[in-house]
């Protein structure tokens, strides 16, 4: 491959002016087919699947149905803990839209859609106005939930209807919007494809949210970094937490060395989800944290599927009683195990199964903790805030 | 010819009339909704599975051919058809 080692980058100078992306990436070349550089790119919107055979797929089925493709830019971004989408849509909205114009070429799609948090719309509606693109990309908002982004759900949105997943049968691919065979990619996905049409070598690095005490930010990183080398480990750190709220908790000694790599992540069984890398700090209790969030995850299924309305509070509530330090009832925890394991695998999509990665994640790293709290203690210092946000504070 | 069930977890209501008529493949969790019996059916299931899936009343329970994930054409599967499932 004749690219350059380094990625030029897909944050910017923070300027997203569309002189600034010219300055810093030079036009898009007109030439060359996206199936030509797409080369082993790997979607950032969480599941890490090959864009070439998406683009594929989604080509041929629009082939067979004698109909033009859709493609939707993916920027809901509904993980609390994740900011990457966010941030790129607003410092390199240009990257994002070539991105988008490259894969309708891919695909042969004649409908674009680029979807959103509300408070983005202002912004790519300027940038879609610079490139005289207005008319060539609909911009649609979408509320802020955590199923939002999910690709079932984002087509109805796209379709008018409410942000539900609908099941994955038929795949969005053969029947998204309207019907229609339907390309749904990540922003940090397509962004990355318009710097690989510029030759640069952009699939072997990703966007991180890094969540450390007190701190949180973007950083564009090799995927070959040491996960310690990326996110700074404190001394005291109690877990990493891996991929996101559908993520795990790794304990700090085994995340340490492990790099981003898909294959050494799920050696261990994690994945990059979302992007999310979080320290727990020393002074917060890592049950708790995941109590938190379960609360929260359970209050955004969209209650469709039985043993996801069933399963999820339920879960959520034994999680709540063993975050508190304490005697606990007997036979909480076998409940607990037995509800995850009826969860998992039965749902229209993957809520349940992320959530139950979650607290699996956590039962095994935080055994310690759940032994202190039964014996009365906790590590968290009184008062300490939560460390993982909660949008509505579940607490 | 091999053939799966196949719940769409978003229609089914718990009813468990499946459960009633194919408890050989299909079991009830606790809060009434179906577990299925991994894998392929076996032959001498097919019928019964087929009485199952006509009188669900949500139309929930599919019955698919297994390779193809797609409901069985026909009188009894027809009406899911193009219906979103899972
Ligand atoms: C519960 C759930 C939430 C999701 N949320 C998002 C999201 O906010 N943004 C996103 O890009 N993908 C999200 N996804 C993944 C999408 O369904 C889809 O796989 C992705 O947008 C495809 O793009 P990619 O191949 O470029 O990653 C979510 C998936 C699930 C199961
Ligand atoms: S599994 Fe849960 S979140 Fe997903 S569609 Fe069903 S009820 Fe909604
Ligand atoms: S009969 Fe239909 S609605 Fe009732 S539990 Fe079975 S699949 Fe669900």
């Amino acid at each position: 491959m004749s690219a350059p080692p380094l990625t030029r980058g897909l944050l910017g100078t923070g300027d997203p002016s569309l002189a600034a992306h010219v300055a810093a990436h030079g036009p898009l070349p007109h030439g060359g087919h996206p199936t030509s550089f797409v080369g082993d790119l790997t979607g950032r919107g969480g599941a890490g699947f090959p864009t070439a055979r998406k683009l594929h797929a989604v080509a041929e089925a629009a082939r067979a149905a004698g109909t033009p493709a859709v493609v939707v830019g993916n920027g809901g971004e509904g993980e609390p803990a994740a900011a990457k989408d966010a941030t790129l849509l607003a410092r390199s909205p240009h990257l994002v839209l070539d991105g988008l114009q490259l894969a309708a070429r891919a695909v042969g799609a004649d409908t674009v859609v680029l979807a959103a948090a509300h408070s983005q719309l202002g912004g790519l509606d300027r940038a879609l106005a610079e490139r005289g693109d207005r008319g060539r990309v609909r911009l649609v908002g979408l509320p802020d939930r955590f199923l939002a982004g999910e690709e079932t759900a984002l087509v109805a949105a796209v379709d008018g209807g409410p942000s539900l997943p609908r099941g994955k049968v038929p795949p969005v691919w053969q029947r998204g919007v309207r019907g229609r065979p339907t390309l749904v990619q990540n922003v940090e996905t397509l962004a990355r494809l318009a710097l690989l049409a510029r030759g640069d070598d952009a699939a072997g690095h990703t966007l991180v949210t890094r969540h450390t005490a007190g701190r949180v930010d973007v950083a564009e990183v090799p995927l070959g970094a040491r996960l310690a080398d990326v996110l700074p480990l404190a001394p005291g750190t109690q877990a990493v937490l891996v991929g996101g709220y559908h993520g795990s908790w790794l304990p700090p000694a085994v995340a340490a060395d492990l790099t981003l790599e898909r294959s050494a992540l799920a050696s261990v069984g994690a994945s990059l989800g979302a992007g999310v890398l979080a320290a727990l700090p020393a002074d917060r209790c890592g049950v708790r944290e995941t109590a938190s969030v379960l609360a929260y995850l359970a209050a955004q299924s969209a209650g469709q599927c039985g043993p996801c309305l069933n399963g999820l509070p339920r879960i959520a509530a034994a999680l709540e009683l063993l975050a508190r330090p304490g005697p606990r009832r007997p036979g909480l925890l076998a409940d607990l195990e037995r509800w995850a394991g009826l969860v998992v695998g039965r749902g229209a999509c993957t809520h349940p199964d992320g959530s139950v990665r979650l607290v699996a994640s956590a039962l095994r790293v935080f055994t310690p903790e759940l032994a202190e709290h039964a014996a009365g203690r906790c590590t968290a210092a009184p008062g300490a805030p939560a460390f993982l946000p909660v949008p509505g504070g579940a607490r | 010819m091999s053939e799966r069930l196949r719940v769409d977890r978003i229609a089914c209501t718990g009813h468990g009339a499946c459960a009633d008529l194919l408890p050989e493949a299909v079991a009830l969790d606790e809060w009434g909704y179906p577990l299925l019996a991994a894998g392929e059916l076996p032959r001498e299931l097919h019928r019964p599975a087929r009485r199952a899936v006509a009188a669900c009343p949500a139309r929930a329970l599919l019955l698919e051919r297994t390779g193809v994930r797609q409901p069985l054409p026909g009188r009894l599967t027809g009406s899911t058809q193009g219906r979103s499932a899972q």
